[in-house]
């Protein structure tokens, strides 16, 4: 089907797509470089000049929101980081060594891929608050540890590399940790970074967990506190401002996407293949 | 194999099981103990039995909920997959346009909930929003798509699709490169026209993908919460309010767990029995 030309009909509806796509962006970037009261009297007004950098400036200049970024990058990288450890110690563990009772605690981890966020997200609440991990970055990060996905994926990539490896290192005399670190951890690179994108990605983004254990302002992440300055949008500096504050706080997820763009699409290509 | 080295393997496992354990297996136990109990978030605690879900069942909020949640799946999943795989058999080619497409179309989709509503509230509002913007221009009045009760689903279902087209798009996309051309070709051989293609080659090769995409997104929209919280906030009263929303305002707002947990349970249910349909769904013809 690729090789042949598309008809002008379905031109024409993938590019009315596109502007629905780019419209939202376009506004938000529009209305984000005018001045606030400007758009209080006509948010029409982000069609004509003048443009203004102001609420970028504002931003810089000490809002919470840097905070707010500061902290997502603490959440999000340490989320991440904590996941290729844990998964590649155990996907490691699971595909490469026979110990008791190893099928059966794939399968138990695995039955965890079925449960969803809800099912646990309240008792989760409650056992943080007993162990008065709420409005901490532990807190913020353990959850994101614990997903299955991290460890089937690694597994099966461990699995994919020749057994003789290990075995010829074996036979060396290397100890299992060793063969783990300087033979086999070195060929995993492109899985650690689809593994890390998707981690990052899904960290920075989530809502629901931060919202019910952040509950102090200097330990929002970015979500939740951009959230807490949509509800209270009367109190804030006005529109302009506020756009501003998703632009400016969009950066940083567009340029990992722009980056890992590769493995992203790899990723998908995997799941779809499998 | 020495006895110490049959165990080097659970130490390598071990640090990921004991948080799994704790963190979300436990968890998991326990909200079934919390739904059997009358409980506040600060722990008093009274068992009783079944009475929590006999509550839902009589429940016209939950109902209501329950009923916004089934809509909104149904509102999102199948144009969501109808797009997606239109927009995956239109952008399936080697030319630098199509690859520009490919990234807007999936661009939405690495932003968080919070600045999809962010925008989406700016496009919506019928006091600055664009779409007002531009009918006042056609010189037509501002629709109040967040406040009036018929509106305020469509507009959720609508800023969803949005966000979430890309991936579905992604999946097909890498789907459709898995079929060989050759079956083209000898199709073209035939004089097989492009309906009876799309109808005979390429959706029944696309049969796994697509029952991964509606799958993955179900599983989803069953659970969508972000985007009712802070676009509608659930309103007018409760008209756009999701089960998760449900879920959150009984846990958080009238601070009684018991109930959230068992309501939390039935969600549950609900997205584990839509999972083994579709697990059903695609058994019987791959034994083939």
């Amino acid at each position: 089907m690729s090789a042949h030309r598309l008809s002008p009909v379905a031109w024409i509806l993938v590019l009315l797509g596109a502007a629905i796509m780019a419209a939202p962006l376009l506004w938000t970037l529009l209305l984000s470089f005018k001045a606030n009261g400007e758009l209080m009297r006509d948010s029409a007004a982000a069609f004509s000049a003048p443009y203004t950098l102001e609420n970028y400036r504002a931003i810089l200049q000490g809002s919470s929101l840097l905070r707010w970024l500061a902290n997502s990058l603490i959440v999000s990288l340490g989320t991440t980081a904590g996941m290729l450890v844990l998964a590649s110690l155990a996907g490691y563990g699971f595909a490469r060594i026979d110990f008791p009772f190893r099928r059966t605690l794939f399968v138990f981890v695995l039955l965890g891929l079925a449960v969803p966020e809800q099912a646990v997200i309240l008792p989760r609440h409650q056992l943080f608050a007993t162990l008065g991990l709420h409005n901490s970055y532990t807190g913020l990060i353990l959850p994101g540890l614990v997903g299955p996905f991290g460890v089937f994926f690694m597994t099966q990539y461990f699995r994919a590399i020749p057994k003789e490896l290990d075995e010829a290192a074996l036979l060396d005399g290397a100890s299992r940790l060793t063969i783990f670190w300087r033979v086999l951890l070195p060929l995993t690179w492109p899985a650690q970074a689809t593994l890390g994108v998707f981690t990052f990605l899904g960290s920075w983004n989530d809502y629901w967990w931060p919202l019910i254990s952040a509950t102090r302002s200097e330990r929002f992440t970015l979500t939740i506190g951009l959230a807490s300055s949509q509800m209270n949008y009367a109190q804030t500096s006005g529109l302009g401002f506020l756009m501003a504050q998703a632009v400016f706080a969009s950066i940083p997820i567009l340029i990992v996407y722009i980056v890992f763009q590769k493995q992203i699409v790899r990723a998908m290509a995997g799941t779809a293949a499998r | 194999m020495g006895r110490s080295a049959r165990w080097t393997g659970l130490a390598f496992v071990a640090p990921f099981l004991i948080l799994y354990v704790v963190i979300l297996f436990y968890p998991l136990l326990m909200g079934m103990g919390i739904s059997l109990h009358r409980a506040d978030l600060f722990g008093a605690r009274t068992f009783v039995g079944f009475d929590n879900y006999v509550r839902l069942f009589g429940d016209p909020i939950f109902h209501q909920a329950l009923g916004n949640t089934l809509l909104l799946t149904l509102m999102i999943v199948p144009p969501l997959t109808a797009i997606a795989l239109g927009l995956a058999l239109a952008l399936n080619r080697p030319t630098r346009s199509a690859a520009w497409l490919r990234g807007l179309f999936f661009s939405s989709s690495v932003l968080s909930v919070t600045i999809v509503t962010l925008i989406w509230r700016f496009i919506l509002t019928p006091d600055a929003g664009l779409v007002a913007e531009i009918l006042e221009a056609a010189g037509r009045p501002p629709i109040p798509f967040l406040s009036d009760p018929e509106l305020t689903i469509p507009a959720l279902a609508i800023t969803t699709i949005w966000w979430s087209i890309g991936l579905p798009m992604m999946l097909f996309l890498a789907g459709l490169q898995q079929i060989p051309a050759d079956i083209y070709e000898a199709a073209a051989l035939d004089r097989a026209g492009p309906w009876t293609r799309f109808r005979r080659i390429t959706l029944p090769s696309l049969r796994r993908t697509l029952i991964l995409v509606v799958m993955l997104q179900t599983a989803a929209q069953l659970q969508l919460f972000g985007q009712a919280q802070l676009l509608t906030a659930g309103g007018p009263s409760g008209a756009s309010r999701p089960v998760v929303l449900f879920i959150y305002e009984v846990a958080f707002v009238r601070w009684e767990l018991g109930y959230a947990s068992a309501a939390a349970e039935m969600l549950f249910l609900l997205v584990l029995a839509a999972t083994l349909l579709q697990y059903w769904a695609v058994r019987p013809r791959e034994e083939g």
